[in-house]
């Protein structure tokens, strides 16, 4: 290690680290514990501050600065904006409080455990010779990933799905910033972030404008009027 | 500094901005060959330039002859979609608006292609895939009916975990770089990584590459990873569905083929070329036989665009100079054929009012100048002679016989039953009772005619300058 | 080096200690549920007079019990008892600390809930059967997650030995270990699993159609009904004990200690499990009873903390070697 850091602050700075991936990895198990579509919010929101935290942490340890951008990033447009915007299109459109499993809880709760120990052993495998924060982030990074997906897989609705790329991307990140010194990460975070607001902006006007198309008033009274010849011939 | 390699995404990213501003659809369709025309041109003028090593763009003969093949059919497609686009708006399938949208996210998606192409850094090479592929999830979106929405949504999470997977592939490269290029930049160059591809860790270097196989083969469509293509191309609008198969699926195997290079000059590493024939030649066999179950037309020649990635990736895999050489050439006339039958395609659905066969019957009778065209078009895509997939397709195969006769006939099974299809499906389309209602098109034809004309002269006779342009290109490939 | 005699007559100390406090844990817990509630409430000594009372009572037999309904109860206590005995509780370094291994631990527990369960099906009554067949569910999901538990506290201090892994805990720093964390929040809900609490089960009720313990135990008085009380207020303490040791082992007495270093771990011990009695009365207030399906969810959960618990701490241990 070529910081400038005795043992001690080497090893707290680690224990925050790994304290608040480990929080990540949790958070991800519990997005796919959770039958509630607010909860699943909710708990995507409490995932993207840890991811916050857990950034502007490297970024502090490290002494790079240009970290607590992407650290901004997440804190304001995941963990406040985009969840605060989901939870209104969920409010507004109506759709199904509950999600839709295509796996039950408990089977896809015991795959993800078959994820992390899979994605732990390959990583801790793999990289012997890296540093300790790059084998730890990378390790909680691909298990993160991984949980994310099979949240994509077992859930039918399209508010949750939106979640599960989310919380891939927070993984992908958080692989990120563990390889130490990786250009490009903030730019690429930031136009993550950018595409995925323009996303969950699109799919909202999307299915805004549908529902508008099926409230029409004239729409409606068309209905009610071949309703009525109906039983009129009837 | 190269003022050219900058242009070829400058001018489609500024093109795209000022045909956002335009509200006329005829004007804005103009604008939009004449900036493809322009990014073409551009693209020509690579030809006679040295090659370009910088921090941030590399320019060798490989991926000279990727962009020239991008901008070309970037520059016809331009030209279709014109008089495409004009008979969508009468219809009312699309508002001026969204043709608006359109005209801008085409060029900006040929921009984040260049972009793909020509970057040297691994990352930026990512974020050019990562944005065409969510520009086109938009674009296949467009006509916003439930089945366009469902086909792009599925694209989505696909192509989503096709780019997750290959950005953490990308990560892993850079750690692998890392220890020894050391920290930042250099690590994540792509010459540079490659200059010291053997000093690199081989354990990280193989898990790196399985990653971006299944990322990037994601994008590819090959055979596991293929549920979203067929949808892709069929609910989207047919310009984009060429695009699709013409371009991004090249661009998307290009950056396969990057890391394929990366892996392959580290002795230690896992070899690459294994793997890729044997997910190549999966392609090709499942897709020759879903062919014969479809239903609608541009579902059909999404497959025929599997089958024929599935064999451009086996020839990749085989490699030596001879495989990759057909390789490459198969690539351009893959591009080229399908391409032009998408355009054909695109016009005979607007024609008949369906994209379902059973409603396209009788064309000859219909319209004979579509139903010729897209007779060519099938012919040369089927490898029949004298069109120049038959003589990429006969190289493929000869090569591989001289080294792997059994895999050869593994492949050359596949395009049989792959052809059969195809000719069925061209026989019930050309003749028979004509139906549905005949709606009239003003086609253009030329953009067809130049894919076609081009594929048949290359068929027929190949200059010795192309000849030795490729084989530079697949000498780099090893 | 403690004597051999000190550290027997500590050992024995400690067996009567937990025998001893047993009941006044129970009884605290009850007097805090009622005073919030804003009941009167029993006394804390309420649940010694009901034993001594059960004692002496005549204990009734269904027509068709056998040997084994008659002498699992004894059977249950001593198990229940010897494994409360075992895990350190004021000081370390008594004269069974060899066999305080987390696996010997389950294997106790385990023991004296296959006993119960068989007991329960002898006379044959549907509520013993209903009652063995719920237990055994829960069991199935908390003893693994019991035993991962303290496998991620024994992979970090390298001992499967409570004494020695407590005496680790206390030597290390305070540090921030989420596996830590998530281990403590595991044990936590087994442990209210395993001890019949809400919102598992219900102590206080009868209730048919939710009750899981209370079924297994309604044929059984008098004094056979002393032991099983007697074992489950030492099931409850054993809990207490196991939480305290592995989390918050701060105050006890070292290996060779002083007798003031023993006082003083004696008066944390107690301390810290009257909080825990206190703790536990404020939980089953301010919770609700879940269905009986819902509780493989609830125990699912709870392997799944304990099984990311020593994936993280096997993680942080490969990363640092």
């Amino acid at each position: 290690m070529t910081l400038a850091l005795d043992v001690a602050p080497v090893m707290v700075a680690y224990d925050v680290a790994h304290f608040l991936a480990g929080m990540m990895l949790v958070a991800s198990f519990m997005l796919l514990y959770q039958d509630r579509i607010f909860a699943v919010l909710n708990t995507f929101a409490a995932q993207a501050m840890l991811l916050a935290l857990a950034v502007a942490w490297q970024g502090y340890v490290h002494h790079h600065p240009d970290l607590f951008i992407t650290a901004a990033m997440a804190f304001g447009l995941k963990g406040i904006v985009i969840p605060l915007a989901l939870n209104r299109m969920v409010v507004r459109l109506g759709i199904h409080r509950d999600v839709d499993q295509a796996v039950n809880v408990a089977s896809s709760m015991f795959l993800g455990l078959g994820l992390t120990s899979l994605a732990l052993l390959l990583v801790l495998k793999v990289t012997p010779g890296a540093s300790s924060f790059t084998r730890e982030g990378l390790a909680l990074a691909l298990a993160v990933i991984l949980l994310g997906f099979l949240m994509m897989i077992t859930r039918r609705n399209a508010v949750t799905q939106i979640v599960g790329f989310m919380s891939i991307e927070n993984g992908l990140i958080l692989a990120a910033t563990g390889a130490r010194g990786m250009p490009l990460v903030v730019e690429v975070s930031v136009a993550f972030s950018v595409l995925i607001a323009l996303f969950v902006f699109a799919v909202f006007v999307f299915r805004i404008r549908e529902r508008f198309d099926s409230v029409e008033i004239e729409y409606l009274d068309r209905v009610r009027g071949d309703r009525r010849v109906q039983g009129d011939g009837r | 500094m190269n003022v050219s390699v900058w242009a070829i995404a400058v001018i489609p990213i500024a093109a795209g901005i000022l045909l956002a501003l335009i509200p006329s659809y005829r004007v804005g369709a103009i604008g939009n060959v004449l900036a493809s025309g322009l990014t073409f041109a551009t693209s020509l003028s690579f030809l006679a330039m040295p090659p370009v090593v910088e921090d941030y763009v590399i320019l060798d003969s490989l991926n000279t002859f990727f962009v020239v093949l991008n901008t070309l059919v970037g520059f016809t497609t331009s030209a279709f979609s014109a008089s495409y686009i004009g008979h969508e708006i009468e219809t009312g399938r699309l508002t001026p608006l969204f043709v608006r949208f359109y005209h801008a996210m085409f060029q900006a998606m040929m921009a984040a292609m260049n972009i793909a192409l020509l970057a040297n850094n691994i990352g930026v090479m990512w974020v050019g895939l990562e944005l065409a592929t969510l520009i086109t999830v938009v674009m296949v979106g467009i006509y916003r009916t439930p089945n366009a929405l469902e086909a792009a949504w599925k694209y989505f999470i696909l192509g989503i975990v096709g780019i997750s997977l290959a950005f953490f592939g990308t990560i892993l490269v850079y750690l692998a770089g890392q220890g020894v290029l050391g920290e930042g930049l250099p690590a994540m160059t792509w010459s540079k990584l490659l200059a010291s591809a053997p000093k690199l860790d081989a354990a990280l270097l193989n898990l790196a590459f399985i990653f971006l196989l299944v990322g990037y083969g994601t994008k590819v469509g090959l055979a596991p990873l293929h549920a979203w293509l067929p949808d892709a191309h069929a609910e989207g609008p047919t310009p984009i569905s060429a695009v699709l198969s013409g371009l991004l699926l090249n661009v998307a195997l290009f950056a396969l083929l990057r890391f394929k290079m990366l892996i392959a000059a580290h002795p230690g590493a896992l070899k690459p070329g294994p793997i890729m024939i044997t997910i190549g030649l999966l392609s090709l066999i499942f897709a020759a036989f879903m062919l014969y179950q479809r239903r609608d037309i541009k579902r059909l020649f999404a497959y025929s665009s599997i089958e024929h990635m599935g064999l451009i990736t086996f020839a990749f895999g085989m490699g030596g100079p001879l495989a990759n050489f057909a390789g490459l050439l198969h690539m351009v006339m893959h591009s080229l054929t399908k391409s032009a039958i998408f355009f054909a395609v695109g016009h005979v659905a607007q024609a008949k009012g369906t994209q379902q066969l059973s409603g396209i019957r009788g064309l000859s009778v219909t319209n004979p100048g579509l139903a010729v065209g897209l007779a060519f078009g099938v012919i040369a895509i089927s490898g029949l002679p004298p069109f120049g997939a038959f003589m990429s397709e006969f190289l493929i195969l000869s090569s591989t016989f001289a080294r792997e006769p059994l895999l050869a006939l593994a492949a050359a099974f596949g395009l049989l039953v792959a052809l059969g299809a195809l000719l069925l499906r061209l026989q019930n389309i050309l003749f028979g009772t004509p139906t549905g209602p005949h709606h009239k098109v003003s086609a253009s034809s030329l953009p067809w005619m130049v894919h076609l004309s081009l594929v048949l002269v290359a068929g027929l006779y190949l200059p010795a300058a192309v000849i030795a342009w490729f084989q530079k290109a697949a000498e780099l490939l090893g | 080096m403690a004597s051999p005699i000190q550290s027997f007559m500590a050992q024995g100390a400690q067996m009567f200690l937990v025998l001893l406090v047993a009941p006044a844990v129970a009884g605290i817990t009850r007097k805090v549920k009622a005073r919030l509630t804003r009941r009167q409430g029993p006394p804390v000594v309420q649940c010694y007079r009901d034993l001594l009372k059960l004692i002496r009572k005549d204990s009734v037999l269904a027509g068709n019990a056998s040997w084994f309904f008659r002498t699992a109860p004894y059977l249950i206590f001593a198990f229940t008892w010897v494994a409360a005995a075992l895990v350190p509780t004021f000081a370390s370094g008594l004269m069974f600390n060899w066999a305080a291994d987390v696996v010997a631990l389950i294997a106790l527990i385990g023991a004296a809930r296959a006993l119960l369960a068989l007991a329960a099906m002898d006379v044959g009554t549907s509520f013993g059967g209903i009652g063995s067949s719920r237990e055994m569910m829960i069991a199935s999901l908390a003893e693994p997650a019991s035993m991962l538990v303290m496998l991620t506290v024994a992979l970090a201090a390298g001992t499967t030995r409570l004494p020695e892994v407590a005496q680790f805990l206390i030597s290390q720093p305070l540090e921030i270990r989420v596996s830590f964390a998530l281990a403590f929040v595991a044990l936590v809900m087994v442990a209210i699993a395993e001890n019949a609490r809400i919102p598992v089960d219900n102590p206080a009720t009868h209730l048919e159609l939710t009750m899981v313990h209370e079924a297994m135990v309604l044929e059984y008085s008098g004094r056979h009904l002393a032991m099983i009380e007697a074992a489950s207020y030492l099931k409850l303490v054993l809990y207490f004990s196991l939480v305290i040791c592995l989390f918050v082992p701060f105050g006890m007495a070292p290996l060779h200690g002083e007798p003031i270093a023993w006082a003083i771990g004696l008066a944390a011990y107690l301390t810290k499990l009257t909080l825990a009695a206190m703790a536990l009365g404020v939980w089953e207030v301010s919770i609700a009873k879940m269905r009986v399906f819902r509780v493989s969810e609830f125990l699912g959960s709870a392997f799944i903390f304990s099984f990311l618990a020593i994936l993280l701490a096997f993680l942080s241990r490969e990363v640092l070697r």
